[in-house]
């Protein structure tokens, strides 16, 4: 099996803090990979390096053979990297469906001046665009809230919007930012069906941070913890749940 | 209340929602149209003059209410529109290219200033933008061999095969021109909501970071509305140099740019319906007010500062009570009706925005 995500020996300093030192994983194509760690570990901040919203301080990230670090943070998406956000960054003043449609940007084909004249080719895509996004739609459940506003929905299925918004980008890689945060406990229960069904029906990898460890240990292949920007223990979701450092990290040492 | 049973995509991509909607803007336009039989001369001088300033709208509302990009200086546009269509003309080409040309221009002026101009956000984009604009007034009279200064140029009369069409004794035919022109600017905007490109526009105005990641590339995109923005004002700057009839480096003024401003935000933010409401507020307000200082007797009574005091007034109600602009009640106002009698009143309430990230920035 070919790593399709391989990061190594990433270290990412914003002044005399370490957001993360010296980090090396992998994610093998077609699982669930999940990185957990008390606040302030560096699980997002890796994701904004994936992302390529920060520039690490050295290492290397690769993606399926590309070099990550070559890529600009909008690249990203056409390499087939999509993610969530932790605080919702959805585009407030649009449609669900409009904002599925911007996840379909990098399969634009059609120029400027094609689109103010709307012309045959335009609608063709359009329409393409929109079978694409149906799907999704479908998929999550998400047609009583296709044409509202985001900005009158409930935070949960905002929630699901953002995931829905990653899909319709048509990923190989998703990164999952906390997909059950402020959920409640059936809410997060869909979203784990879904994190199944992703990776099964769909073959997408699935590369996610989460404090809900029922909804980690329930889906996730291997897990990484993290602590203050390191690795502090790798493995399936038993072996690291009883890693005496990660629990040592969590409840101070003597918890154990 | 209608209800829009979907049975294609195309239902999602028509430019009309329904039969319905078809009927009321076809017959808009057939009014529309129809007008200059229907009005005096005045008052059709004064239709002209909304659908110019909404023309300006159109091409301001693409850049701040789109993408989200404020600009205090699209005067400047406007007067590069409008010099460079009378200078194109005065070489001797013809009206219908020098016209389009012109928009095409402006356009390209107004993508160059944005390379610089992107970097900015918000207040300081503003800052920026006004002092584009007090720029263009010293441009102007800096490059009076071209622009003939302070004394200013005059509007050639248009020939459109051999068609003659001026603003005072052809105000009939002046407005058929502008109403094509509104028209057509109105499809293109249309048109570009409902593709990539507008969907993108709208994705850097919401948020920039998720824009990238979903591969939107923010500089391109907003260069792209700037691009577009100013084509569209430099449409109308031209058309405004036609209905003025002559103009010098005052005209375009800042104190236009910021009526232009104004002028969609009461109308309403984002919204094509929001740059005409805005423009007939713009462009009748004067008229509203000398008529009713007349009735007051107070007709002969210059009070200076008057209008600007009521416009400033208007915006500041509208941002306290009315955050969305006229299009924002105007939809409310409709939707209580659709439902009648189960509209809630605190449908419209906005929902709390949960917390966002500005840490990326």
């Amino acid at each position: 099996m070919s790593a399709l995500l391989d990061i190594r020996n990433a270290t990412l300093k914003f002044g005399g803090v370490v957001a993360v030192n010296d980090l090396s994983f992998t994610v093998e194509e077609g699982e669930v990979y999940a990185i957990v760690g008390p606040n302030g570990a560096g699980k997002s901040t890796v994701f904004n390096l994936i992302s390529r919203f920060y520039d690490p301080f050295s290492g290397a990230i690769t993606f399926d053979g590309n070099n990550l670090l070559d890529r600009k943070a909008d690249e990203v998406a056409d390499l087939g990297i999509a993610r969530t956000f932790q605080n919702i960054e959805l585009f407030e003043h649009a449609t669900v469906l409009q904002n599925l449609l911007v996840g379909r940007h990098r399969h634009r084909r059609t120029t400027l001046v094609e689109e103010m004249l709307f012309t045959p080719r335009v609608r063709r895509e359009e329409k393409r665009h929109r079978e694409a996004v149906e799907e999704v739609i479908d998929f999550l459940d998400l047609q009583p809230y296709r044409n509202k506003m985001i900005a009158g929905l409930p935070y949960g299925v905002r929630k699901v919007v953002e995931v829905g918004r990653a899909l319709a980008t048509g990923p190989r890689l998703l990164l999952l930012d906390e997909p059950a945060s402020g959920l409640s406990v059936e809410e997060t229960q869909d979203m784990r069906w879904w994190i199944d069904d992703i990776r099964k029906q769909m073959g997408i990898t699935v590369l996610m941070v989460e404090h809900d460890m029922g909804l980690v240990s329930g889906v996730s292949d291997r897990v990484l913890a993290l602590a203050d920007g390191a690795k502090l223990a790798e493995g399936t979701p038993a072996e690291v749940q009883s890693d005496p450092a990660v629990i040592e990290a969590y409840l101070g040492a003597g918890a154990a | 209340m209608r209800i829009h049973f979907k049975t294609s995509y195309e239902h999602d991509i028509r430019l009309f929602a329904d039969w319905w909607s078809f009927f009321v803007y076809a017959a808009l336009i057939v009014v529309a149209v129809a007008l200059p039989w229907i009005m005096d001369e005045f008052y059709l001088g004064e239709v002209t003059n909304v659908l110019i300033w909404a023309i300006a709208g159109l091409g301001l509302m693409l850049l701040t209410g789109q993408t989200g990009q404020a600009s205090l200086g699209h005067a400047a546009f406007l007067a590069v529109g409008c010099y460079a269509n009378v200078i194109f003309m005065e070489l001797g080409l013809p009206f219908l290219i020098a016209f389009p040309l012109a928009g095409i221009v402006t356009g390209i002026v107004g993508t160059i200033i944005a390379i610089p101009a992107i970097r900015m956000h918000g207040i300081y984009l503003a800052i920026a933008t006004i002092a584009l604009s007090i720029l263009t007034d010293d441009l102007i009279v800096l490059l009076e061999p071209i622009t003939n200064g302070v004394s200013g140029k005059f509007a050639p009369t248009i020939t459109i095969f051999g068609i003659e069409i001026e603003r005072w004794t052809t105000p009939d035919r002046f407005y058929w021109l502008v109403l094509a022109v509104t028209v057509l600017c109105t499809l293109a905007y249309r048109n570009l909501l409902r593709a990539p490109l507008g969907r993108a526009m709208a994705a850097v105005r919401d948020s920039e970071v998720s824009a990238t990641a979903m591969g939107v590339h923010i500089a391109r995109t907003k260069a792209a509305s700037f691009g577009i923005s100013c084509a569209i004002t430099g449409l109308a700057g031209a058309l405004m140099g036609f209905y003025a009839g002559a103009f010098n480096n005052e005209t375009f003024s800042i104190v236009i740019s910021i009526t232009l401003l104004m002028m969609i935000v009461i109308g309403g933010l984002g919204s094509i319906h929001g740059a005409f409401f805005g423009a007939v507020v713009v462009a009748f307000l004067p008229q509203a007010l000398s008529i009713a200082k007349d009735s007051i007797g107070g007709g002969s009574v210059a009070i200076p500062g008057l209008e600007t005091g009521v416009f400033g007034l208007i915006l500041i109600l509208f941002i306290m009570f009315e955050p969305m602009g006229i299009y924002g009640r105007w939809m409310k106002i409709r939707i209580w009706f659709e439902l009648f009698p189960f509209a809630r009143k605190d449908m419209f309430k906005r929902q709390k925005s949960y917390l966002k990230t500005e840490r990326l920035r």
